[in-house]
Formats: structure tokens, sequence, C-alpha cells
């Protein structure tokens, strides 16, 4: 008995190890971006935003913002465009080559980031194309399907297609009963999907780093190119502008997806 | 005046659909008559789901051609149709409320505004659930959705109702009101409906036509008495309620009856369904309400009457009735269904069982 009591106690001792282990150096990097001074030591020597301050004043920063606004929300966009479509196609409709087809869109997740992002650029160099914002675009949309065509899927399993049937047997069109039925129920999990591919593409440094030329870099990959420099402690105020930015929007996403699917009911 | 009713309202003609390599339905050729209540009565995977699905244009038929008010509707998308479906599991629009669910069908098919909130509300009525307009789905019972499903359905005036297992999802009790309640609204509507189900109960008590189906074929059509009581082959019997099977051996014509031998040597008088030779094999079928049970030191030995004297071997209280198991000496065992009395047969009790000749029906093997 004993011995069974000491043993879960070492499994817990363990756990808070792994999750220490894993968080404190997020938690530095927020903690040190308010840090006053210019190289971050403990105990901290006064509290103050100024790197933020400075932050926002930093054109390059702010210009790599933008990019990445514009590029994670157009990623969102052409990813759900594509992902939706593709959703009701596999889950809804038998045709050949489906499961392939399937695999195949599903596949960026399983590949290698830098695999992928070399692979790109030589297919571009194949068709003979200058690196451009398009085929940053393009890649960031092949890296974020995936997550939006399985949530979507995952969701269109859920909704029965009676909802559908019952809808075209009272005289509604297939396009009418998709804008009526299935894409009001389908809602959450579209949402979701936008917003996980925006995070997502947001996020990423590994093959951006490939694909962006100098003038649409990221916030990532700025990040990436200042620290070969210096390390900045802008940079920690930077980092915990992206911390709170890439967790606090998956997380709305869920609870959002969560309320609306309470309502939609089952 | 009452228009002439037309026998071949919806009419299936030589119909037939393959998953595959599988044959769900197999050239079937039904007729429904207009305003008729018809069941598709089988176990699961004999093709009553599939058949209702291909009229509603959810499946097409792989060959074959489906006929409504004497127009072929093959080509027809379901959505053009104008039938009205009920589901098993209600399939009401979650995201919608009851007004909105019931409206649904009727905002496709050019009612003024003002006309449609009058047709909901009175849909509603009909299905004795007003005032739940505002109500979302889930916040109606089992029964209520599914009366709500059958409002949604009746309010476009549908020209065929199709229902699909549409009891199969509500508890005992509640079954047995929504049966009456589906019974009475299709009396009352006089709408054309087909419903499908596994349920013998519901076919029997509801339908003007039974359609018993096994395998893709059409076993037997008729009215539930006719399905009933002159059940075509022993599928049909063995599947519509409690039925005992005897082999026998055809010996000779007697009066109305004919008399049969038994495996176990003794004799019977049953009435034959179709001609039958002398010396031919043959099934007989009793239905276990049929059969009369007796103590044998009670029994006295009339005339016309079929005994077989056996042993009580189990028995099961069924609240109004009881249900025995009765070995015969051939240990062949019969099930007998009587009305509870005053002092039930216990185990091992030696019985006599008494059936008339009527109820002994000989079917071909």
């Amino acid at each position: 008995m004993k011995n069974m009591i000491s043993g879960w106690t070492l499994i817990k001792l363990y756990t808070v190890f792994i999750y220490v282990w894993m968080f404190t150096p997020i938690v530095a990097v927020v903690i040190l971006a308010f840090n006053p001074q210019q190289f971050g030591t403990f105990p901290m020597e006064g509290f103050s935003f100024k790197w933020f301050v400075k932050l926002s004043h930093n054109s390059t920063i702010l210009d790599a913002f933008k990019n990445s606004l514009v590029l994670g929300s157009l990623t969102a966009v052409f990813s759900t465009a594509i992902g939706v479509p593709a959703a009701m196609a596999f889950i809804r409709y038998d045709f050949k080559g489906k499961e392939f087809l399937n695999t195949l869109l599903i596949a960026p997740i399983m590949i290698p980031e830098v695999v992928l992002g070399v692979a790109l650029l030589l297919f571009i160099r194949w068709l003979q194309q200058p690196k451009s914002f398009v085929l940053l675009l393009v890649g960031h949309v092949v890296l974020t399907l995936p997550y939006v065509l399985l949530i979507v899927q995952a969701r269109l399993v859920g909704i029965r297609k009676e909802y559908e049937e019952a809808a075209m047997s009272l005289g509604a069109s297939p396009f009418q009963t998709f804008r009526e039925i299935t894409f009001p129920l389908l809602a959450p999990a579209v949402f979701a999907g936008m917003l996980f591919a925006f995070t997502i593409s947001f996020d990423d440094v590994t093959a951006t780093l490939f694909w962006a030329t100098a003038q649409n870099q990221t916030v990532p990959v700025k990040i990436f190119g200042m620290l070969r420099n210096s390390i900045s402690p802008e940079i920690n105020a930077l980092g915990a502008v992206m911390i709170v930015l890439t967790i606090s929007i998956p997380l709305m996403a869920g609870y959002l997806s969560r309320r609306f699917a309470g309502k939609a009911g089952k | 005046m009452a228009q002439e009713k037309d026998p071949a309202f919806v009419k299936f003609q030589g119909i037939e659909k393959r998953f595959g390599k599988v044959v769900a339905v197999k050239k079937m050729d039904l007729d429904i008559p207009e305003g008729s209540f018809v069941t598709l009565l089988g176990p699961s995977g004999c093709g009553k789901t599939t058949l209702l699905r291909m009229l509603a244009g959810l499946e097409n038929p792989t060959s074959g051609d489906i006929f409504i008010k004497g127009k072929r509707i093959n080509d027809t998308p379901i959505h053009k149709r104008n039938l009205g479906m009920i589901f098993q599991n209600y399939a009401l629009f979650p995201h919608k409320t009851i007004f909105d669910n019931v409206a649904f069908g009727l905002k496709y098919r050019d009612v003024p505004k003002a006309n449609i909130r009058e047709k909901v509300e009175k849909a509603l009525e009909t299905v004795r659930l007003p005032g739940v307009g505002n109500r979302m789905p889930s916040q109606l019972s089992g029964g209520q959705q599914q009366r709500i499903a059958l409002a949604r359905a009746i309010v476009i005036e549908p020209d065929v109702l199709l229902m699909d297992e549409p009891l199969s999802a509500l508890d005992e009790n509640l079954r047995e009101d929504m049966r009456r309640e589906i019974d009475n609204l299709q009396q009352e509507l006089g709408v054309t409906t087909i419903f499908v189900t596994h349920d013998q109960r519901e076919a029997l008590s509801m339908s003007d036509k039974v359609v018993v189906m096994k395998d893709g074929f059409i076993q037997q059509e008729g009215v539930p008495e006719e399905v009933y009581n002159n059940s075509a082959n022993h599928f049909v019997a063995d599947f519509l309620g409690h039925s005992n099977f005897l082999n026998a051996v055809v010996e000779d014509r007697e009066n109305d009856f004919l008399r049969v031998r038994l495996e176990d040597g003794s004799s019977a008088l049953v009435t034959p369904s179709g001609d039958f030779a002398s010396g031919e094999k043959a099934e007989i079928v009793i239905r276990a309400q049929k059969m009369k049970l007796e103590y044998s030191r009670n029994h006295n030995s009339e005339e016309k009457m079929n005994f077989f004297s056996g042993t009580v071997v189990d028995r099961s209280y069924m609240g109004g009735e009881v249900s025995y198991f009765v070995q015969l000496p051939g240990k062949q065992v019969l099930h007998v269904i009587n009305f509870v009395k005053r002092s039930p047969y216990r185990r091992g009790d030696e019985v006599v069982i008494t059936v008339d000749p009527y109820h002994c029906r000989l079917l071909k093997m």
C-alpha cells in the first residue's frame, strides 16, 4: 500500500517536472519582456513596458506584423474556401480515387516542413517563376489545408445526412440545402478551421524561411533574423505578443465552436 | 362526389436496385392505391427502406420505373417530387425553431408570407402541438419531435407521405399513442402513405395493405387479416405472430379438410391452402393463440378437433396472457399462448392441446 502511494507521488512529481521543463522558457520570455535592463538577469531590477514601446516604433517589425496578418488572413480564407467543398466531397459523395486524393491533401501534415519548403522552391524554379508573395500564400495554404479538412470532415460526419435529405424532400435544391442546413450546422467547424489556419500560418518559421522574400518577411522569420545579430530584449517583447496571440486565438476558436455546437444541438 | 381513386397512384414497375454485387430490391412490381396506407414490412436488409428511398429520390434504381400519378419520376430530382418524408430520428433542423422547421417546405412553394404563418399554425394544431413555434427542437421530447416532423411533412400537402421506421426511436408506451395518432391523421387527411417498419404490430394495426418483404422480394401483399390468417408461405407465417410448424404427409380429403399424418404417427385434420395430392409432403402452421390447453385428466375427446398431448416444459407470464411451451412425444415443442386462468399450468404438467382444424393451415413445402 505504502509503495503504491509513493509510486503515484513519483508520477505526479515527474509530471510536474515535465510541465516546468516545457513552460519555463516560455514564461521566462514573457517575464523578461518586462525587464528594463538590456541583458536579462534574475532577479529583475524593476518593471517596464519600454521594450513594447520600442517595438511599436520599429517599422521593420511593424511591416513584418502586417505581412503576417495579411498572409495569415488570406491563408485562412483560401484554406477554408478549398477545404470545405473538399470535405463535403469526401464525406458526402463517392467517387473514384477518393481515398487517394484525401490522403494526398492530408499528407503535408506528415511531411517534414523542410522537405515541403525545398520542394515548393524547386517546383517554382522549374516553372521559372521568381519567389513572390503568391508563392508564400500557396505554400501556407498547402500547410494549413489538412487542418481545415480534418476539422470540417470530423464535424460533417457528425451532421446526419437525414437533415439534408429532409431539406431536399421538402423542396430545397442541393444548393439551397447547403446554404440553409449544411453550412449553418458546419459553421463552428469552418470557423475553427479558419482560426487554426490563421494561427499555423502566423506561427510558421521553417517553411516560411524558404519561401519568404526580403519584402514579405513574417514576424517569426524576422525574429529568427534578429536573433542572428543580437539578443535584443525587444525580441522578448515580440515573443510575448506572439505567445498571447497564438494561444488566445485557438482558445477562442475552441470556445466559440463549443458554444455554437451547443446551440445547434446534436 | 369523390373522384375515382387511382388504384396505381404510385407504381413500381420492374424496379431493381443493386449496390455493387448486392441486390437490395429484385425486379419488383407494386401498385399503391390513392389514399391508402401501405406498410412495407420485413426484417432488416429485406429491401423495404431501399424501395422507399428510391421513391423519395434518395437512391437511383438500377433498372425499372417508378410512377406517381401516372408520371414517370425516375429522372425527377428529389426536391421536385413533392413528397413528405419522415425519418426514424426525426431529422428536425436543430438550428431552426419549430416554426421555421415546419415552414421550411413552404418557402420553396411560392406561398405568400401571411399564408405561411396560417398554414404552419394549422399544421401544429393538427399534430396537437399548438404554440411551440418559438421553441428549438432540442427542447421537445422525442414523441413531440416526431409530431413536428409529421407537421413539417404534411404542411406541404405532399402527394405521398413516406415514413421510414418513424416509431422505432420512441419508447413502448409512446409508440402505441403515436401509432394511433398517425393512423387517425392519415385517415383524416386521406394522403397516400407508405410506411416502412420491421414491427408487425405497427404493420397490422395501421395498414390498409401490408407488403411483406424478404431478400428484395415481395413475399405476400394483402390486407392485414389476410396476410396474418392466410400467410402465403413459411416466412410470412413465421414473421407475423407466433407460429408453430409441423411436418406432415397428406393422406386424403375429409369434407372441407384434409387428413394428414404427422411425423410421430398421429393424424390431424387441416385446412389446405392450395391443391395437395395424396402422399405429398407439406407443413402445418398453427398460431400460438389458436390452441387451447387443458389437463390430460380433464380431457374429453370431441369430434372434428385436433389433439396433441404433451408436457409443459416452460412458461412465461406476459401480463394478460401466458406463453407455454409444450413438448410432444416426438420431442417437438409447441408454443401456446393462452389467457391467464385462475390456476396456470406448471412445468411438468401433462396437458392436451386442442385446436380447430380450421386454424391448422397446410402450406406447400
